[in-house]
């Protein structure tokens, strides 16, 4: 039976006027890759900020690891790692003293301090200028750093605050196999807030969607497209001397078919009007004696979900 | 108290602040100057004085004015030595005081306002470190430092002095009790001093040089207390430092209260 690492009850924080975040209520279930999605200024790093307890709320509360954000503050952020969106690293000192000071500062044991940086070095590929002051660093190897600090004192639960923006494909791959194999094979929850939807739909077992302070979606990736893109592309191949009395038929369907087919060798391209097209669809063709050898559903995406959430301006 | 993470951050911004050229040039010059070079041009003044044919009214004015309590300190020297005396001993007591505070000023302001400016403080505070303890780390780095080397800068002022009055006194003369309680008493205070003012003037200032060069009004006490030796209103007896220490420990507790009951995280995290 899984259990909630984080619990939060309208949790909601104003600066001034504005609400940051506002009356969010969710659940993170432990082991779960759970991505909070929103563009700037949705509230991501200020949710963050509160579930550490380094920011007091207005209103409404919180529970992460079965703490109280607030009253148990240091207990809590012992237990948790935060990636900030910008690598808060000292730049005047080297890879090896960021690592180590904030080794002393999570009282890792002491005994094992030698050997947990080397392994981190190591492990972000950082060990042959691990002697050099970061400031000369590259932001990539920055983050790398920032992120093995994070990870530093083995968190329970991982705040990731956009953590592959400034990283190139390479690197932001090594990144997101990191963070599958804590999640899967550590048990560590990693709170991943992105931008990158593509990141999400490929790391997170269930996403949050943010909008100025607001929750305005919450489930799986599947669940939300299901949920939120009523519009169904599908690949339809036929018999290649049939194309053209297939056109006709589908052109005679506008409450199914949405716009019009977009043809390549012997598969059309459809969008439809929702999954519950595709019965009347095929029924309709098969009695016009159309062969169909194949009708394939392309997924949708979270961007399709993004977009449709935030009306398709963005 | 997590000593051991209060160290950390002290060895963090030790090592940052050794870095930073606007700190470390102001720290190694300063007693440079008042503590090398000052000595010995005040030792030699008389005697420069002299050989230029020069009128030392002036300082026989200042002496004039001197209250009686320093007159009688200064009654067992020839008149050539009271001017060694009088420069050596009493007119550079008060500036003695610029050396800690200064010292403590810079790393405060590196310290908060820096770490502010360099966006490493985020980092740090979503550390287990509670508020009180690093409230206390911050601190302790800047006044431990600034003890440290104003306690060094004693020796060396001791060392100097003696060898500079040698040719015009003849024995060791320094440091008297005034001094040592100037060291052991008035310097932690004012050590104290500089360093809660500048975690004020941090808390607005945009990066380390803004708080700097607004937290340098700090030094305007110690000015005052200059210009009220020259002028012979008051001078730096035993019972005058022990005061003026005992004001200044009053205020630094009245400042440091203040300062950490403003020093929450939630309040730091706002500002970033």
């Amino acid at each position: 039976m899984s259990t909630s690492v984080i619990q939060t009850s309208t949790l909601t924080r104003r600066f001034g006027e504005m609400n940051a975040v506002d009356q969010l209520t969710l659940e993170v279930q432990a082991g779960e890759i759970f991505g909070f999605l929103g563009h700037n200024g949705a509230g991501k790093t200020t949710t963050v900020r509160l579930l550490n307890g380094v920011l007091e709320p207005t209103s409404g509360g919180s529970h992460v690891l079965g703490l109280d954000p607030q009253a148990e503050g240091p207990a809590l952020r012992a237990k948790t790692g935060v990636l900030t969106e910008t690598p808060s690293l000292d730049e005047r000192l080297t890879a090896r003293d960021n690592l180590s000071i904030y080794a002393d500062l999570y009282n890792f044991p002491r005994a094992d301090v030698h050997d947990r940086v080397e392994a981190l070095l190591s492990e972000f590929e950082l060990a042959d200028r691990a002697d050099e002051k970061v400031g000369g660093y590259s932001k990539g190897m920055k983050q790398r750093l920032a992120l093995a600090r994070a990870l530093l004192h083995k968190p329970e639960l991982l705040f990731l605050d956009e953590p592959t923006s400034s990283l190139d494909p390479v690197a932001a791959r090594h990144v997101h196999i990191l963070v599958e194999n804590l999640a899967r094979r550590e048990g560590c929850t990693v709170f991943l807030c992105t931008h990158n939807l593509v990141e999400a739909q490929r790391l997170c077992d269930r996403v949050a969607v943010m909008e100025y302070g607001r929750l305005v979606a919450l489930g799986t990736p599947s669940d939300l497209t299901r949920q939120y893109v009523k519009r169904l592309d599908v690949d339809l191949e036929l018999d290649p001397l049939q194309m053209e009395l297939a056109l006709q038929i589908l052109q005679g369907l506008p409450d199914l078919v949405v716009g019009a087919p977009k043809q390549e060798k012997d598969v059309l391209t459809l969008t439809l009007s929702g999954r519950e097209a595709i019965p009347e669809l095929l029924s309709v063709l098969v009695r016009k004696g159309v062969h169909i050898y194949r009708l394939a559903p392309q997924e949708a995406n979270l961007e399709e979900v993004y977009f449709a959430l935030h009306g398709g301006t963005e | 108290m997590n000593t051991r993470a209060i160290f950390a951050i002290v060895r963090k911004d030790l090592k940052v602040a050794m870095q930073n050229k606007g700190v470390i040039l102001p720290i190694i010059l300063l007693p440079l100057i008042l503590f090398v070079f000052l000595p010995w041009l005040m030792a030699y003044m008389p005697s420069l004085a002299n050989a230029t044919g020069t009128s030392f009214s002036n300082i026989d004015q200042i002496l004039a004015r001197m209250p009686t309590g320093l007159l009688n300190e200064l009654s067992g020297y020839t008149p050539d030595q009271q001017v060694t005396v009088f420069m050596l001993v009493y007119m550079l007591a008060p500036m003695f005081l610029i050396m800690p505070l200064m010292v403590s000023s810079v790393l405060a302001a590196d310290s908060f306002a820096g770490e502010k400016e360099r966006k490493t403080l985020e980092a740090l505070l979503y550390t287990p470190t509670t508020d009180r303890e690093l409230f206390t780390a911050k601190l302790l780095g800047g006044w431990s430092t600034a003890n440290a080397v104003a306690l060094l800068s004693f020796v060396v002022y001791a060392i100097m002095v003696n060898a500079a009055g040698w040719h015009s006194i003849g024995r060791i003369f320094f440091p008297n009790w005034m001094w040592i309680a100037l060291v052991v008493w008035v310097t932690p205070a004012v050590a104290g001093l500089g360093l809660v003012v500048m975690v004020f003037v941090s808390a607005r200032a945009q990066g380390f040089q803004d708080a700097y060069q607004t937290g340098g009004l700090v030094v305007l006490p110690v000015i005052l207390l200059m210009v009220g030796q020259i002028s012979g209103v008051m001078y730096f007896s035993l019972g005058l430092v022990f005061l003026v220490g005992l004001v200044i420990w009053i205020i630094d507790m009245g400042l440091l209260w203040l300062a950490s009951k403003s020093f929450r995280r939630s309040e730091l995290m706002t500002k970033l």
